[in-house]
């Protein structure tokens, strides 16, 4: 393999900021030109939305329940064990809820749209596109931003609502306590600026994943081994750069919307 | 000459090229830091067929990607139809690539879309053909290149020669004034690459389609310019000994990213270059 030099390296960096920029910004402004390509956004959405329901509901529902086991150990020792719904439902709505969604829909949409698109770009399927007067960022990756961006917010929602029912099923069933205090206790303590901290990421995450997964398809270069390259490139990428943009983002509203 | 027949100033413009429809000018280009084409020029007269050969890697399906602006050149001026395609952003390119079609080197159909659906593509995009008119002219492409029985299968379910024929179906569903086909007979056996060359014959003769075509195969070009297409027996016949009749059809060869003959098949067969004498013999 040629080594690079640092500065060849350094640039190399900043064309792919640069390259990823410009499509992410040609994502949002083929919303507002023609055509709009609706039936390919619906065909994404039921590909995105509906087929990662059962690894989100799976996803939320054990994270909620091992919230509350994890949470009772500690609770227990300062006799606050009614308080388990707080802390369960705190947690999954500001942060694991948006959070372990974003990485499970990463793993399973950023890595097959980079496959796909990736596929497509090695067979001149890309090209093809192109030289049929069609551009690929329109059809192609716009939809699926917008599938993702909005499926995305409302898997967020499934996976906090089952979060806090598996955090329930622990509650009651193995450690006794009262489903209405549960509940209760649960629903009471959340604030507005905890449900906007909980829907606002899923929209930025929603982004990351389909930019990312869009872009590593399309520069893929080299074959099969090029698809294989780029599809592992693009869980990586967007799973650190959800981590990444969940800690700003955390910290703006915090300083937006202080309690 | 290409000064005289287009303006340069109005460059996404089209402007009218009465004679001529596709020129080159100088046209360089390099992949990492290699130079694969260095200063190529030529032009494809309107109807012409302008076969392109070299050996593997002396850029001519690059020339075909250059003359559609999927990549740019480093110098040089292209101009397809009258378009400046160098001053041309993607956006603007759409509109002239909507005149020109393009079969690709291993067809490179949509492999999630049937038959219908590819050679359709462009009518679709469209968006303002009804059903009928759009089930009618794939039909009738598809029939072109005697594959209707294969309309609602998948690019999988076809063989390497049905599905360059597809291809080519695709290409010339919406009647382009200008075809480029990158090597659409490559890896292909004698008999599929004969029926090949007979769309292509045909689309040259009886659509007097500009064609620029990309081949090692040498056979293929030499069959293209020593036959016609008889439409009333609906067949390719060969040319007469003495015939006068004018088959539109040149060639163009490369090497080490120049270009070192243009001109008709006779003056080829009669170069006295050592490497051509090679390379046809």
């Amino acid at each position: 393999m040629e080594l690079l030099s640092p500065v060849d390296y350094a640039k190399q960096g900043v064309l792919a900021v640069q390259n990823y920029s410009l499509l992410s910004w040609r994502s949002i402004a083929n919303l507002f030109a023609h055509p709009r390509y609706v039936a390919d956004t619906l065909m994404q959405a039921d590909l995105i939305g509906v087929g990662s329901l059962p690894i989100v509901v799976l996803t939320g529902f054990f994270t909620g329940a091992v919230l509350a086991l994890q949470g009772a150990n500690t609770l227990q020792r300062f006799g606050s064990l009614s308080m388990i719904g707080q802390l369960v439902s705190l947690s999954m709505v500001r942060e694991l809820g948006p959070v372990l969604t974003g990485l499970m829909i990463s793993g399973r949409n950023s890595s097959g749209m980079a496959s796909e698109l990736g596929s497509m770009k090695v067979t001149e399927q890309i090209d093809a596109m192109r030289a049929l007067g069609t551009d690929p960022t329109k059809k192609l990756v716009t939809p699926r931003v917008v599938a993702t961006v909005f499926m995305l917010f409302f898997l967020t929602i499934i996976s906090d609502l089952v979060g806090l029912t598996g955090g329930f099923m622990v509650a009651y069933l193995m450690l006794g306590l009262d489903a209405n205090q549960y509940w209760s206790n649960a629903w009471q303590n959340l604030v507005f600026e905890d449900v906007l901290m909980g829907l606002v990421k899923p929209l930025f995450f929603g982004f990351i994943i389909a930019t990312v997964g869009c872009y590593y398809g399309l520069s893929t270069k080299g074959g099969t081994q090029g698809v294989g390259r780029s599809t592992t490139q693009a869980v990586v990428a967007a799973s650190v750069l959800i981590l990444i943009v969940d800690f700003f983002v955390t910290r703006m509203l915090m300083v937006f919307f202080p309690h | 000459m290409a000064e005289l027949l287009i303006n340069q100033e109005r460059g996404g413009t089209p402007t009218e090229t009465q004679h001529t429809a596709v020129v080159f000018d100088d046209v360089s280009i390099e992949f990492d830091g290699n130079p694969v084409l260095d200063g190529v020029s030529f032009e494809v007269a309107r109807g012409e067929t302008k076969a392109v050969f070299g050996v593997a890697g002396v850029g001519k399906s690059t020339i075909l990607k250059l003359g559609l602006g999927l990549i740019k050149p480093d110098r040089g001026k292209i101009y397809v139809l009258g378009y400046d395609v160098m001053q041309m952003e993607e956006e603007e390119l759409f509109e002239l690539r909507r005149k020109v079609g393009m079969v690709f080197q291993e067809s490179a159909l949509f492999d999630s879309l049937t038959v219908k659906e590819n050679v359709a593509f462009r009518l679709i995009e469209e968006g303002d053909v009804s059903e009928e008119e759009i089930d009618r002219r794939v039909r009738e492409a598809l029939r072109f290149v005697e594959l209707e029985h294969t309309v609602g299968m998948f690019p999988a379910e076809l063989s390497g020669g049905m599905r360059r024929r597809v291809a080519i179906a695709r290409a010339i569903i919406t009647q382009p004034e200008v075809l480029f086909y990158d090597s659409p007979t490559g890896g292909l056996d004698p008999i599929t690459s004969t029926t090949i060359v007979e769309l292509l014959v045909k689309q040259r003769d009886v659509y007097k389609t500009t064609a620029l075509l990309v081949t090692h195969r040498l056979q293929d070009a030499f069959t293209m310019a020593t036959h016609y297409f008889d439409a009333k027996a609906n067949q390719m016949r060969p040319l007469a000994a003495h015939s006068t009749r004018d088959v539109h059809t040149s060639f163009l060869l490369l090497k080490d990213g120049k270009v070192i003959f243009d001109g008709s098949g006779q003056e080829l067969s009669h170069n006295q270059d050592e490497y051509i004498k090679e390379y046809i013999s």
